[in-house]
């Protein structure tokens, strides 16, 4: 009789537990774009397939609104944010460690250790003030606060690449009579940009998905999808809500998949 | 400008490099001077850590001396960057562009020159021809083999026709057979272009084989300059004659010295004729040395005596090694016969007979 | 014409100079949005509260601090222990180590099951905790609460399997709390477990197998103090951010099993005392700085042992 050869990396049950992890990662995200198609009034129960709340969702003037500013939000966060960790990363990577080099670390990965709601209040504090003093409003405060938590991710991918690139390919330009200017227009900036985009890119979903801090910091009108939806969340919902949210999801997925193949590619 | 004549691509005058401060004060390089030719080979020998490649890397511009000057056909280099010297490099790691394909490597020194177009074009060809790699123009450099990795870097760092080509331990990643193959190329490189070469290597065969000549570096100083032969057979110091070839170190006086010659005598109370490294100064012992090809053993006589020790077969040839009665072990080699044993066991009593221009005195 | 060894330092300076100028831009974003808000905060726990929300600007109080452990009597004013701010420390520091605990329990035989895929498929399983991790957190709740709501999934099979009459009232508890947080923070509880794991040498297994150890004993003598950096990394990744958890809470714990975060956004909402909220913000990053010490320490020690 044959018997099973013994597998050295085999422990008992491992596996079984790790098919319910993933079971009870993806179920409860089934269960919300399951609801999203129901066609009923309420969440409920259920009345069939439909796109009714999606085409409500899509038509609701609040939520495009909230969108759009989503979007835009994101779109100059990780812009503003990509161009300073880059910088930063050039600053703080390939050279022998110096003076104030551990207190830039210190300080660009600040962000990622305090918790949210904290950050959120102080910001509360200090942005109230100023908006009373300078009477502006507007969506300046959301950026500025949506940058500075967002270099950390966007510095992570780019310091990483910056670390694995050999000085020699820049000395070697310069060898070749680049000038420095050159030598990082030609060589340095091309080898980086998979991880610039990949840090952008983060950076971009970071600002998305934030609920605290927006919440906090935004003016009246100022919600962005994140916060509309918590806003919802506490009345009794609609599975407009599903609709959102499904959609959302999905924009997300698609934009750890390309984030995912992007990384992949060996360059 | 100086006046001093263009015989010479590359002098360096009395450079030191410092590195750190205080109590990690280091000097990589130590006051050296050193002269390179014209269309020389000249190789920068020498264990890890002994300061060639950072004067390769002072002669590059990627570092700048603390103190003194490097001429190139007679124009202070040393505070240039390193993108206004008219010198390239080959690395080590060979450092070529990975998002570029093989033509655009080489090109880029010339694109950055400002070359136009047609130029660059027809020099890139001439290149690709020159390191036989015409068919791969068009590849990525990470889709082609380490040996070829190796031309494209060669090529690129000649492509922009440079005063001096400098190359970095350019070897040392590929593996032996590819490595001999290199050997040739690169010799026939250096003749076909007519470009001063200046080679780092701390392997001494790969020294002996290609150079012109040689600088011998240890511990941030150059200990001696020479061809090959004179470096192998008239090594001045103990480092020299111990780091390159095998050596038979025997201490005695020497007296009688003329014109580079004297006459040492042994422990053993004999006499031999010996060269005498320049710069010596007769105090009391002296360093002798003789190579293990230039001893044979004998059953009797000799110059020294012992006993065998061990016995090392290699092929082409066997090592015995003797016991000398003065405590010491000295070693033979000799050259191996399909009919005989070298006539020794172990145990045994023999005699050293050293060749009669086999000695040398060092200066040390 | 300058010597070689003034260049060097001129070009040295000019590093110096460029390094500084590159990172510039970061350093002053982080400073105003990030950092200095943090100090103003720390000023503003000290200042006496106005009676519409913010301070009386200039004033020095502590009743902010005092107030984080203590009320005080209505009728007879002496001090007393706040119950209230009390059980809400307690239940947040109850809560993040469950979801700790749980999270381990999960994610150490999920990272386990990845790390000893084919190479080719093990990506495809990183994927798939790495999906969930990039979701909006709010939806991730959100997703949670169709399971456990009295109509949700849960509770429909349950009752159609006729196991139970009634929906069980999950929402609202500490329980839902919980499950949220574990269900949310799992992904950060795996990937660093993988990181570590992937780096596992399985001749070290084989070794260990070879001298007569059984698969429990190669479990817990060889895996578990290799990967211990990564247990300890997930576990630190998990429990930060659950003590300071905000949004789990107050969508799946309604309005009453609230956690710090919740205490901290009530000051500056209805409860109109900035100082208190400040000075509760203030304990809660302590609280966390105080793991991460932790965190550090540990990670250089075993550095350290194993270099």
């Amino acid at each position: 009789m044959a018997r099973r050869p013994f597998d050295i990396r085999a422990q008992p049950g491992f596996g079984f537990i790790a098919l319910i992890t993933f079971f009870a990662l993806y179920l409860p995200i089934a269960a919300l774009v399951a609801y999203s198609f129901n066609a009923a009034e309420s969440l409920s129960h259920w009345e069939g397939l439909s796109l009714r709340w999606f085409v409500s969702a899509w038509q609701n003037t609040a939520v495009q609104d909230a969108a759009i500013r989503s979007l835009m939000l994101a779109v100059w966060a990780a812009a503003l944010a990509t161009i300073a960790a880059t910088m930063a990363a050039l600053a703080t990577t390939r050279t022998a460690p110096y003076r104030g080099l551990t207190f830039k670390y210190a300080f660009i990965n600040q962000p990622l250790m305090v918790p949210e709601i904290v950050t959120a209040v102080a910001l509360l504090i200090v942005f109230s003030r100023i908006k009373v003093w300078t009477g502006y409003s507007g969506m300046g405060y959301l950026i500025l606060a949506h940058t500075a938590f967002c270099i950390p991710f966007a510095y992570l991918p780019i310091r990483a690449r910056l670390e694995s690139m050999d000085l020699t390919l820049e000395r070697a330009a310069a060898d070749l009579y680049a000038t420095p200017w050159k030598a990082f227009r030609h060589v340095t900036l091309p080898l980086l940009r998979p991880a610039i985009i990949a840090g952008f890119m983060l950076a971009f979903v970071i600002s998305l998905d934030d609920v605290v801090i927006t919440e906090f910091v935004k003016s009246g009108g100022q919600d962005t999808l994140p916060t509309y939806m918590l806003g919802q969340l506490r009345r009794e919902t609609s599975p407009e809500i599903n609709a959102i949210a499904t959609v959302f999801l999905a924009l997300s997925v698609l934009l750890v998949t390309v984030f995912f193949f992007v990384n992949r590619r060996k360059p | 400008m100086s006046d001093r004549p263009a015989r010479n691509a590359i002098e360096v005058r009395s450079v030191s490099k410092i590195f750190g401060s205080g109590e990690a004060r280091f000097a990589a390089l130590d006051r050296v001077s050193v002269e390179i030719r014209e269309n020389e080979f000249f190789t920068l020998l020498g264990p890890s850590g002994c300061g060639k490649t950072t004067l390769l890397r002072l002669i590059a511009g990627f570092d700048f001396p603390s103190e003194g000057e490097i001429f190139l056909h007679g124009e202070d280099i040393a505070p240039l960057p390193p993108f206004k010297r008219p010198v390239n490099t080959v690395f080590q790691s060979y450092a070529l562009f990975p998002h570029m394909t093989v033509a655009e490597n080489i090109g880029f020194g010339l694109e950055m020159l400002g070359k136009p177009r047609a130029e660059i074009e027809a020099r890139v060809a001439q290149m690709l021809k020159l390191v036989r790699m015409e068919q791969l123009a068009g590849r990525r450099t990470s889709q082609i083999s380490g040996g070829q990795q190796q031309r494209v870097a060669l090529a690129r760092a000649l492509a922009p026709q440079p005063k001096v080509l400098l190359l970095d331990e350019p070897l040392s990643a590929l593996d032996f057979k590819l490595r001999k193959e290199m050997q040739i190329e690169l010799k026939r490189l250096q003749h076909e272009t007519g470009i001063t070469f200046i080679f780092v290597t701390h392997d001494q065969e790969e020294a002996l084989t290609m150079s012109d000549r040689i600088a011998v570096m240890s511990a941030g100083k150059i200990l001696q300059v020479g061809t090959p032969w004179d470096i192998y057979d008239k090594p001045a110091e103990r480092f020299v004659a111990d780091f390159i070839g095998e050596t038979n170190f025997l201490t005695g006086t020497v007296d009688g010295i003329a014109n580079g010659v004297g006459r040492a005598r042994l422990g053993s109370g004999i006499e031999i004729p010996a060269t005498i490294a320049e710069g010596f100064a007769p105090n009391g012992a002296a360093t002798i040395i003789v190579r293990p090809e230039h001893a044979r053993a004998v059953k009797s006589g000799g110059h020294l005596a012992g006993t065998v020790e061990t016995i090392v077969y290699f092929g082409t040839d066997t090592h015995i090694h003797v016991r000398l009665d003065q405590g010491d072990v000295f070693t033979v080699r000799q050259q191996n016969s399909r009919s005989q044993s070298c006539g020794f066991e172990i145990g045994d009593r023999a005699g050293i007979e050293i060749a009669a221009d086999g000695a040398q005195v060092l200066r040390d | 014409m300058a010597t070689a060894a003034e260049t060097a330092k001129h070009a040295e300076q000019e590093q110096v100079r460029r390094r500084w100028l590159l990172s510039t831009p970061a350093l002053i974003i982080i400073f105003v949005a990030a950092i200095g808000p943090l100090f103003v905060m720390l000023a503003y726990s000290f200042m006496a509260k106005g009676d519409y929300g913010d301070v009386k600007f200039g004033t020095f109080s502590l009743d902010g601090w005092t107030s984080v452990l203590f009320q005080r009597d209505i009728f007879d004013d002496t001090l007393g222990l706040a119950d209230a701010h009390l059980s809400i420390l307690w239940r947040s520091l109850r809560l993040s180590f469950y979801t700790t605990v749980l999270t381990l329990i999960f994610g150490f035989p999920t990272a386990y099951f990845i790390s000893t895929r084919p190479p080719h498929t093990r990506e495809i399983w990183v994927f798939l905790v790495t999906i969930p991790f990039w979701t909006n957190l709010l939806i991730r709740t959100f997703a949670m609460q169709q399971v456990i709501r009295n109509e949700g999934l849960v509770n429909t099979a349950l009752i159609w399997l006729g196991i139970i009459e009634r929906p069980l009232q999950i929402m609202h508890t500490d329980v839902a709390i919980l499950l949220g947080m574990v269900y949310v923070y799992l992904p950060l509880m795996v990937l660093p477990l993988y990181a570590s794991m992937e780096k596992l040498d399985f001749r070290l297994v084989e070794a260990g197998y070879d001298l007569y150890a059984s698969r429990l004993q190669v479990l817990w003598r060889i895996i578990i103090p290799l990967v211990k950096p990564g247990i300890i990394a997930g576990s630190i990744l998990v429990f930060i951010p659950s003590l300071g958890a905000y949004v789990i809470p107050r969508i799946l714990g309604g309005g009453k099993n609230m956690m710090l975060g919740n205490l901290i956004e009530l000051q500056f909402g209805s409860g109109r005392n900035w100082p208190l909220g400040a000075a509760i913000s203030i304990t809660l990053m302590a609280m966390v700085m105080v793991a991460l010490l932790v965190y550090v320490r540990n990670a250089t020690r075993s550095g350290a042992g194993h270099g």
